[in-house]
């Protein structure tokens, strides 16, 4: 069974997925949700297995078929990707949990599409093939576009529309990419395409690079990098709470695959290619800080201010892929693991805030008061407190180690103003917000329903992360200073993930 | 055979870039369509075109790189589900919507100035 733990975390969500389709599952909604709950639960108990065993006996290659590496497709579990499945699962979890208060009600076959969202994005994390990447993000990406029209309505058909056609476009752009980088370097393991990158000739790495540089373009359309960022704010706003809360991570499986490729391939042992893609990022990453503050100051509900929150968060990380050192990258999955937990929960916040003030919603306007001024006020606050990273709270400490890996005067020059700015028009913006939401009312009648048990579990559980991220600080940060390691040394572990040796 | 092969992917690429660009539903599906097209033999270039080459060993005596058609095969697939899709997503939005831009409203028209001849968008 162990030997096979590493496929897990993909199969668990596919084959429970495609239970819930079938009659004894599919024919009540108690059923669906006892099921996907289940199926949900048993994914991350998977997931936090394949963390140990990984952090125990090193990295687990996974040979589907028994092709051998630089042949056939392998799924890779290192410190990074498991950590980052661990994420996923549990947020796959607590999506579910919110969804079953009553926004699994609005259409058909929520379970089943969450679970297959959650099977996507694992695997896009474990694989160790970019090919096989690339489907991991077609499968994530389908099921991506129904859950985002789940329920229907003008507003989703419209966002849909856009976020479907860009995301097409980027599939193309890949496809290109890889059919690139495969004419140059003959193989597509990641890597064993690190080993090749050195030695392609004058020519060939022009074209890698053109294929490098076109990867970076996709992945930046997925992780909402600033010229291609327009399509987040008004997609995710108008996603269900659940699902915008889901989508929290998809901008990071973005982030997750620039470290891959800019840091694996091309990191450095590229020869003339290392570290090819660093001009582009750094001021890519202070713009899209600057557009996120920008629209979160501009923004007119909480929902929309979440989603540039998750705009500033990606800028952020980009600024610890731009820094290109074990010390940035392992503050940066830190505050990766952060910012996916915090901004998923102000999306469920702002559900609930929205629900109970009637029909001015999550609006920045005076109305009613909510329900639950005292419950929901502390959810706001932790989740202010933690995303603009204000101590005690987990965001401080990802941002002070992010600062601290900033070595040069350059670097400091341009990472410093850039965080610290942005957090401040985080709270600004956040303190405008959370001011109007609960002390600007107009009457004290509320008759709305108080959230449900569900509802305040589903919160709970993701910012519950906040303060154990800073509880247990010291083995998480060296969890993550071991992931960078095994990130930025890719050639002390090559005998394991090619056994065949070097083709 | 290159130079023609290397034409009809640009030729594709142009067009399907040039069709994605433009305002209507229809006409950037038509244009995501052709991109597909244009990279589904992209990517089986990309293990070098050659000509009566096998690609099960033990059937020839020149062999052609398996993996390309392997990928293009797995990339139609996708393509056809994700065409499929925003096929119905568009004739969603026009319904929803009840006209066909993709913004889901017409942009305003420019008003006709006399004297001028009326210039089509």
């Amino acid at each position: 069974m162990s030997e096979h733990l590493t496929i897990l975390p993909i199969l668990l969500p596919l084959i429970g997925g495609l239970l819930l389709l079938l009659p004894p599952l599919a024919t009540t909604l108690e059923r669906q949700r006892l099921g996907a709950l289940v199926v949900a639960a048993l994914t991350l108990l998977s997931a936090v297995l394949l963390l140990q065993q990984s952090q125990t006996e090193g990295i687990q290659l996974y040979v589907l078929g028994n092709w051998q590496p630089p042949y056939g497709i392998v799924l890779v579990a290192d410190r990074l990707s498991t950590l980052l499945v661990m994420l996923t699962s549990l947020l796959g979890l607590a999506s579910l949990l919110y969804a079953c208060a009553g926004d699994d009600r609005t259409g058909a076959y929520f379970h089943p599409l969450v679970l297959l969202q959650v099977m996507g994005i694992n695997g896009a994390f474990l694989t160790g093939d970019i090919f096989n990447l690339f489907v991991f993000f077609e499968v994530l990406l389908i099921a991506s576009y129904a859950l985002l029209i789940h329920g229907g309505g003008k507003q989703k058909t419209q966002a849909g529309f856009h976020y479907v056609a860009l995301n097409l476009l980027g599939s193309s752009l890949f496809l290109f990419a890889l059919g690139i980088l495969y004419g140059t370097l003959g193989t597509l393991n990641i890597a064993d395409m690190s080993t090749k990158v050195a030695a392609l000739s004058e020519g060939e790495k022009v074209l890698a690079k053109a294929g490098g540089l076109l990867l970076l373009a996709v992945f930046g359309l997925k992780a909402a990098m600033l010229p291609l960022h327009f399509w987040l704010t008004r997609t995710y706003a108008s996603a269900s709470a659940p699902v915008a809360a889901l989508f929290a991570i998809m901008t990071k499986v973005g982030i997750y695959s620039i470290y891959r490729v800019h840091t694996v391939i091309f990191g450095a042992n590229a020869g003339d290619l290392a570290f090819m893609a660093q001009p582009w990022i750094w001021p890519l990453a202070l713009l899209t800080l600057l557009a996120g503050s920008i629209g979160a100051l501009a923004s007119p509900n909480l929902r929309e201010l979440t989603a540039n929150l998750v705009i500033v968060s990606v800028g952020t990380l980009l600024i610890s892929v731009a820094l290109m050192n074990q010390q940035a990258t392992a503050a940066g999955l830190y505050y990766l693991v952060h910012s996916t937990l915090v901004c998923a929960a102000l999306f469920m916040i702002a559900d609930l805030i929205s629900h109970q003030r009637g029909k001015a919603g999550d609006r920045f306007v005076m109305s009613r008061k909510v329900r639950q001024p005292f419950l929901l006020g502390i959810m706001f606050f932790v989740a202010a407190l933690t995303v603009a990273g204000i101590p005690p709270f987990s965001g401080f400490v990802g941002k002070v180690m992010l600062l601290q890996a900033a070595q040069s005067g350059t670097e400091m020059f341009w990472a410093w103003p850039g965080i610290l700015l942005s957090s401040l028009i985080a709270i600004i913006a956040l303190s405008r917000g959370g001011t109007t939401l609960f002390w600007r009312r107009s009457s004290d009648k509320s008759q709305s329903e108080p959230a449900s048990r569900w509802h305040i579990a589903a919160v709970a559980l993701l910012l519950l992360g906040a303060p154990l991220m800073v509880v247990l600080g010291g083995p998480i940060t060296d969890y993550t200073a071991a992931a960078a390691e095994q990130l930025h040394q890719v050639p002390e572990s090559l005998h394991l993930l090619l056994p065949g040796g070097e083709s | 055979m290159e130079a023609v092969y290397a034409a009809c992917v640009g030729l594709l690429t142009f067009s399907g870039v040039f069709l994605c660009l433009r305002g209507r539903t229809f006409p950037v599906v038509m244009g995501l369509t052709l991109l597909s097209y244009a990279v589904n033999l992209f990517l089986f270039s990309s293990g070098r075109l050659k000509l009566e080459g096998a690609a099960i060993l033990g059937t020839s005596f020149s062999y052609t790189d398996p993996l390309p058609q392997a990928l293009v095969l797995t990339a139609i697939v996708i393509g056809f589900a994700m065409t499929a899709f925003i096929v119905i997503l568009a004739m969603r939005a026009r319904a929803d919507l009840g006209n066909d831009h993709v913004d889901g409203r017409l942009p305003p028209q420019p008003e006709a100035k006399p004297r001028r001849k009326k210039e089509h968008a």
